[in-house]
C-alpha cells in the first residue's frame, strides 16, 4: 500500500512542529525518516497513524485520505508509538491476544499469529512473564509484536531499535529488511548507520520541513558534490607532485597532507574521476602511487551540515 | 459493538488482577452490611420486611466507590502513553470510552449481586415485596451508570487519577445533593428545575418502588452525556 503525504502541517500554538511536507513511499520500500530531537519526525508519523488530527495538507493510504477515512485505514497499519507504551500488568500472550482482536484478526487465526508473533520477536522464553517483568529489550520486542500482529500493509515504527542490546539490533533490522520486502515501512530514528543499514531511502527532516530525500548514495553524492581521494606518492619531491596534479584538468585541488609520507588529499571536479589522471600521471613522472582512497563523506556529516544550518 | 466488548473484559480483568475489584467489593459490602445491619436506623429499625435501609445506604457508598474505579480509566492511560496505542487501534474513541464505562459496570453489578443474600434474609423475615425491591436494585444500577459516565468524562479530562476522582465528586455532588438542597429553599420555576436535576428525587422514587419513564430518561441521559463528553475529551486531540 502506497503512502503519499502532500503538503502536511501542523502547528501547536504558535509554533510549527510540521511545515508543508510531501512525499511519497510505495509497497515494498523502508523509508528512514532521520532529524534531530524536535524536528517533526513523531508528530508526523502520529499524523499518518490517525492518532492526531491532521493540520495542514493530507495523508492518502493506497488513495483514501486519512482526513475522512481515518478509522477505516487504521487496520492496515501497525504502529510502535516512540517510548513503547504497554499495559505492564498484562501477560505478554494476553496482551498480544488482546490487541490481535482489536485489530480485528478472526478468532481462528489468532492462535497461529501469536504463535508466530512470539516466534519472530524472540518472546518464546517471556510469554507467560507480565509485560512489567521484561527487560526494556524485551518489552520493546512486544511492542513490535503487537504492531505487526495483524500483519499490517503499513509499519509506523518510531525509534524501533532504542534499548535493544547489539544483537538484537541486528535481529529487529533484519526482521524490519525482510518485512520491509512486501510491505511499506516508516521508521524513524537517531541511529545513522541503522538507516544505511535498513532503509532503502532516507528522508532528513529539520524544524519541519524535508532538508534531504533520496537513498545513502545521493545524500553522499549531493552533499559533497565532488570526488574526494586520499593518495600516497612516493619517489617524488612533494612540491612538484602538487603541482604536477594540480595540472589535470580533473583536479580542482591538492593538499599535502603528511610531507613525510607523501600522502596527499586529492579533490576532484565535480561530475568526474580523477583517478586514471593520477595514475597515468604518476606513471608519466616515474612517481610510485602507493595508496587510492575514494573518501566517503559519512552520513553523519551529511546530516550535521543539513540539520545544523 | 465486538471491541467496546474486548475492551470491557480487559478493562475487568484488570480490575481483579490488580486487587481493585477486592477491595471494592469488600470495602462496599462491609460498608453497606454494616449500615443495614448493625448500626443507627438499620433494618431492623424499621419494622417492615424492606430492603429501604439497605438502598439508603448503597445510595452513598456508590457514590464514593464509582469515582474511585473510574478515575484511572482513561487518566492511567494518558498518562503511561498507552492511550496512544489503544486509539491506534481499529476502533473508535467512542469504543474506547463505552468498554471502559462498561466494565465499570459490570464490576458494580457483580458487587449488587453478593447482596442477593440480604434480599432472602429479609423475605425470610417478613413479607418482602419483590417488585419494590427489584426496582430499588434497578435504580441503584442506573444511578451506577450516571455516577460511572461522570466518572469517566472526570478521567478523560487529565492524567492525574487523584484529579479525576476528585473531579468525578465534585461534579457528582451537585447531583447527589446540592441541587437537592437548593431546589428546597427555593421556590417557583429555579426550584423546580433543580429539583428535576437532583438526583435524590429519581432514585428514592425508584427506591420506593415507583418506575416511572423520567427517572429513566434521567440516569440515562446523565450516563450518556458524560460518556459524550468524555469521548469528545479524547477526540479532541485530533481537532487541529
Amino acid at each position: 500500500m502506497q503512502i503519499r503525504i502532500e503538503h502536511l502541517s501542523k502547528h501547536y500554538a504558535t509554533q510549527a512542529a510540521v511545515n508543508d511536507i510531501s512525499f511519497e513511499v510505495g509497497t515494498g520500500e523502508i523509508l528512514g525518516f532521520l532529524g534531530p530531537n524536535g524536528a517533526g519526525k513523531s508528530t508526523s508519523m502520529k499524523m499518518i497513524t490517525g492518532y492526531i488530527g491532521i493540520g495542514g495538507g493530507d495523508i492518502f493510504i493506497g488513495e483514501k485520505s486519512v482526513r475522512q477515512h481515518s478509522d477505516e485505514l487504521k487496520k492496515y497499519i501497525g504502529y510502535l508509538p516512540e517510548n513503547n507504551p504497554l499495559y505492564l500488568d498484562m501477560p505478554v500472550m494476553d496482551y498480544l491476544a488482546f490487541c490481535a482482536r482489536l485489530q480485528g484478526v478472526p478468532t481462528e487465526r489468532i492462535t497461529d499469529r501469536l504463535r508466530e508473533m512470539i516466534r519472530v520477536c524472540g518472546l518464546n522464553a517471556e510469554k507467560h512473564k507480565k509485560i512489567g517483568e521484561l527487560s526494556k529489550g524485551y518489552r520493546q520486542r512486544v511492542g513490535l509484536a503487537q504492531a505487526m500482529i495483524h500483519d499490517p500493509e503499513i509499519l509506523i515504527l518510531d525509534e524501533p531499535t532504542t534499548g535493544l542490546d547489539p544483537n538484537q539490533i541486528v535481529e529487529i533490522r533484519q526482521l524490519i529488511r525482510d518485512l520491509g520486502k512486501a510491505k511499506t515501512v516508516i521508521l524513524s530514528t537517531h541511529i545513522l548507520p541503522e538507516v544505511e543499514a535498513t532503509c532503502d531511502r532516507i528522508l532528513i527532516i529539520n524544524k519541519g520541513k524535508i532538508v534531504a530525500n533520496g537513498t545513502a548514495e545521493t545524500l553522499r553524492q549531493k552533499a559533497s558534490g565532488s570526488e574526494i581521494l586520499k593518495v600516497r606518492i612516493e619517489e617524488g619531491d612533494p612540491q612538484a607532485i602538487v603541482s604536477g596534479l594540480k595540472s589535470l584538468p580533473s583536479i580542482k585541488e591538492v593538499q599535502v597532507l603528511d610531507g613525510a609520507s607523501s600522502r596527499f588529499e586529492i579533490h576532484g571536479v565535480s561530475g568526474s574521476t580523477a583517478k586514471k589522471d593520477i595514475f597515468h600521471s604518476c606513471v608519466a613522472h616515474g612517481w610510485v602511487l602507493s595508496e587510492l582512497i575514494p573518501v566517503e563523506t559519512r552520513l553523519e556529516d551529511i546530516f550535521r551540515n543539513l540539520t545544523l544550518n | 459493538m465486538h471491541a467496546i466488548w474486548i475492551i470491557a473484559k480487559r478493562e475487568l480483568a484488570s480490575f481483579f488482577d490488580s486487587l481493585i475489584a477486592y477491595i471494592m467489593l469488600i470495602l462496599f459490602l462491609g460498608f453497606s452490611g454494616f449500615f443495614t445491619w448493625l448500626f443507627g436506623s438499620n433494618i431492623f429499625y424499621t419494622g417492615q420486611a424492606s430492603l429501604q435501609a439497605f438502598f439508603n445506604v448503597a445510595y452513598w457508598t456508590l457514590f464514593f466507590f464509582i469515582p474511585a474505579l473510574t478515575m484511572r480509566s482513561l487518566a492511567e492511560e494518558r498518562k503511561t502513553g498507552t492511550i496512544e496505542l489503544l486509539l491506534t487501534k481499529a476502533i473508535t474513541d467512542r469504543e474506547v470510552v463505552w468498554g471502559k464505562f462498561l466494565s465499570t459496570l459490570l464490576l458494580v453489578a457483580i458487587a449488587l449481586l453478593f447482596t442477593i443474600p440480604y434480599i432472602i434474609t429479609v423475605a425470610k423475615l417478613g413479607n418482602l415485596d419483590i417488585g419494590q425491591t427489584l426496582c430499588g436494585y434497578f435504580g441503584l444500577l442506573l444511578m451506577s451508570a450516571a455516577y460511572t459516565g461522570i466518572g469517566i468524562f472526570a478521567s478523560s479530562l487529565t492524567a492525574n487519577q487523584i484529579v479525576a476522582f476528585l473531579g468525578a465528586l465534585f461534579i457528582g455532588l451537585f447531583f447527589h445533593i446540592i441541587f437537592g438542597v437548593l431546589s428546597d429553599s427555593l421556590t417557583g420555576w429555579p426550584g423546580h428545575v433543580l429539583e428535576i436535576l437532583s438526583l435524590s428525587t429519581h432514585f428514592k422514587s425508584m427506591a420506593r418502588g415507583v418506575l416511572d419513564s423520567r427517572d429513566l430518561i434521567y440516569f440515562l441521559s446523565l450516563a450518556f452525556l458524560g460518556l459524550l463528553l468524555a469521548e469528545f475529551s479524547l477526540t479532541k486531540r485530533s481537532i487541529a
